[in-house]
């Protein structure tokens, strides 16, 4: 069926046969108007139906997996957490027996200067002296009646110089005793300092445990919450997983760098132990520089084992779970391995500068030009020496932040996924309700189309009810005109 | 733990991947990868031989240009070029980058030596040295293989010598450097066109490949 069939219906009467095409594609759609919507509708609500089941089992996925990502999070916080606890008890534990370990001989030097400070006191105690035992005799004396005798007089005069010599000699010893006191009480002096020094050093040692006490107090508080799963400690667990990642991601891309100057560092030079034009295969790779990368790659293995042995990391449980004695065997065989590594990238560095100036020296042949050596040539050879033999002790500390980025990247990968997913179901969604707005636009449309028809359709059912409410007053007129007659 | 677990492992992985490329770059594949080959062959006849200064511009290019593994000859065009006597140094750069230099260094003090005493030949056998030096490029297994010829191009050869056969370059480049015109070039012009068309057919119908530069400004077009 060509074009010219549609429009050449009636010879040469173009407009007039697509007229009549129309008007029957009104007609036959206009007829088949109730099967074509009820098509359109049941397409529309069956495609919006499967989104929908698709957008649920999505959010189960997704529920799933925000279970688990709260799963991991709290049981690494968990694990951080039960660290975090244990090591401050460790600090407590050296603590108390650094410190408290003296406490009974601290206790003992205490007493001892208490019973001290104490016999001192006592000693320094002041003692009323005694009346003298004949002051009665000298006051029953002193009672007799002079009756202006001589002798009586001569008598209390004597008595009364005796008095005042033995008054003399008691104020004396009793300066004499209250020097000793005082003497007493000065030599007290030291011993009251030591006392003090001594209580102010405890009273430091308790505060040190009290401030420890405190920390473990809120790790303590913050384990309870994990443990409880309470939405906080996930909240807090969570950022500080995000925050974790983005340090980690940081340090790795220095540490990257860090391994890119090394890595310039040794190429060169390992162009002369494997050749410099011999490549990986039929590949573009260059096998010196695979080398450089490799020896690069044992050096941050050294590292990794290293860090592993001393405690800083937890990447290989194997290690971690190795008695003391193995380990501390194991970080003196890789620091060892390192300094080897660390030596052989320092002479690689300054063979490095001689090829260097070996290649420059001839290009300058070469291009006929005379260049004399320039001045403090060693800086750069020396510079580039201490590089190489500090950099892979440097890269040993990658370590720390890659197990940080290894822990974090569980979490931010699974609220990544989360985040995807959760998109997911509102893309879903959201074309879900437009295939179903589709739908009913389609409806809307066909109708459009066939609005002539229906137009009618409307008009001669509107005449017909107008005709029947005729009918029906008409009958009521009628009855009501019979009753009246009645 | 399990995650540490698999991070350590993925990371050991790929550490052990490295190591198995480097056992491979130690010992599965030592030879280059592209490798050029570059004969230079200079007409020492009357003619050509007060050019030898350009010859060593264009030599100084190629040792600068040449990495190590690569190889480079210099032979003069006489009076009896298919010979091993008119190679007046020939070379393979050590794999190691210091040997490479000086070797070098080494090739340039003979070009020197040889630029110093030139002797003029009375014929030039230019099909000859280009026989030669294909031998010499075959032996090298390189990959790119250069013939630069440094000479009028104008062939004047002994009584009974037979130079007029079909020669295989077999995919070597052919580059003329440096074609002098002669007096009689200047008589009829159509004398240096012809002889440049002569060996430009001779050396594509070879299966080679044809170039000539003049202006040494372009050297990095000899051997691109």
């Amino acid at each position: 069926m060509t074009f010219d069939f549609w429009t050449n219906l009636i010879e040469g009467q173009v407009e007039l046969s697509l007229l009549i095409w129309a008007c029957l594609l009104v007609i036959v759609m206009y007829i088949a108007r109730q099967p074509a919507h009820q098509m359109i509708l049941v397409l529309a609500r069956s495609l919006r139906n499967a989104l929908r089941l698709m957008a649920r089992s999505v959010m189960l996925a997704e529920k799933q997996l925000r279970s688990r990502n709260r799963e991991v999070l709290l049981a690494q916080g968990q694990e951080h957490a039960e660290r975090f606890i244990e090591r401050e008890f460790q600090r407590v534990e050296t603590l108390v027996n650094r410190d408290l370990s003296g406490y009974p001989s601290l206790q003992r030097d205490l007493k001892e200067q208490i019973t001290r400070i104490d016999e001192d006191y006592v000693q320094s105690s002041e003692v009323p002296p005694k009346p003298p035992e004949w002051l009665k005799a000298v006051e029953a004396v002193a009672d007799i009646p002079d009756n202006g005798s001589p002798v009586v007089a001569k008598i209390l005069n004597d008595i009364h110089t005796t008095l005042k010599k033995a008054l003399e000699t008691d104020l004396q010893e009793y300066r004499r005793a209250n020097r000793e006191r005082h003497g007493l009480l000065k030599k007290m002096m030291p011993y009251w300092r030591s006392l003090t020094n001594s209580l102010n050093s405890v009273e430091r040692k308790i505060t040190g445990l009290e401030q420890r006490s405190i920390i473990i107090d809120s790790q303590m508080q913050g384990y309870e919450d994990i443990r409880n799963h309470t939405d906080y400690a996930e909240r807090m667990l969570s950022s500080s997983s995000l925050t974790q990642f983005f340090i980690s991601g940081l340090a790795l891309c220095l540490a990257v760098i860090g391994m890119y100057v090394n890595f310039q560092l040794v190429a060169l030079p390992m162009e002369e132990m494997v050749g410099a034009a011999s490549y990986l295969g039929s590949s573009n790779i260059r096998a010196s520089d695979v080398s450089a990368l490799f020896i690069i790659s044992i050096e941050v293995i050294l590292g990794l084992f290293l860090m592993e042995s001393v405690g800083v990391t937890q990447l290989f449980p194997v290690i971690h779970l190795l008695e003391d004695h193995k380990r501390r065997m194991i970080f003196w065989i890789m620091l060892s391995f390192l300094f080897i590594f660390a030596g052989i990238e320092a002479s690689l560095a300054y063979m490095r500068d001689m090829l260097a100036s070996d290649r420059e020296a001839l290009s300058q042949l070469l291009t006929g030009v005379e260049v004399a050596e320039p001045p403090l040539r060693w800086i750069p050879s020396l510079g580039q020496m201490i590089m190489g033999f500090i950099l892979p002790f440097v890269l040993t500390f990658v370590a720390i932040p890659l197990e940080s980025f290894i822990h974090s990247f569980r979490t931010v990968s699974g609220l990544f996924i989360v985040w995807l997913l959760h998109m997911l179901v509102v893309v879903i969604r959201f074309i879900a309700n437009l295939v179903f707005g589709v739908g009913k636009m389609l409806m809307s449309f066909y109708d459009l189309v066939i609005f002539i028809p229906l137009k009618i359709e409307s008009g001669f059912i509107k005449n017909k009810s107008d005709k029947k409410d005729d009918k029906i007053s008409g009958v009521l007129t009628h009855q009501q005109e019979v009753g009246e007659d009645s | 733990m399990s995650m540490k677990i698999f991070a350590a492992k993925a990371l050991f992985f790929s550490l052990g991947f490295l190591l198995l490329m480097s056992l491979l770059a130690q010992h599965g594949c030592s030879e280059p990868r592209s490798k050029k080959a570059v004969y230079v062959l200079v007409d020492t006849s009357g003619t050509y031989s007060k050019q030898f200064d350009k010859v060593q511009t264009v030599l100084r290019y190629l040792l600068g240009s040449l990495q190590p593994g690569e190889s480079l000859a210099l032979a003069r065009i006489d009076s009896e070029s298919f010979n091993e006597k008119d190679i007046v140094a020939r070379m393979t750069f050590d794999l190691r980058p210091s040997m490479a230099n000086a070797q070098k260094r080494a090739f340039l003090e003979s070009v020197e030596a040889f630029g110093k005493n030139i002797k003029s030949s009375k014929y030039t056998d230019i099909t000859g040295g280009i026989l030669q030096a294909i031998e010499y490029l075959n032996e090298t297994r390189a990959t790119e293989k250069h013939i630069l010829i440094f000479s009028d191009l104008k062939e004047e050869i002994k009584k009974g010598q037979v130079r007029n056969f079909p020669i295989s370059f077999d995919g070597t480049h052919v580059v003329a450097v440096n074609v002098t015109k002669l007096k009689s070039d200047n008589v009829d012009p159509r004398e240096y066109q012809k002889r440049l068309e002569q060996w430009s057919e001779r050396v594509e119908q070879g299966g080679g490949d044809w170039k000539m530069i003049n202006d040494l400004n372009h050297l990095s077009q000899i051997i691109e």
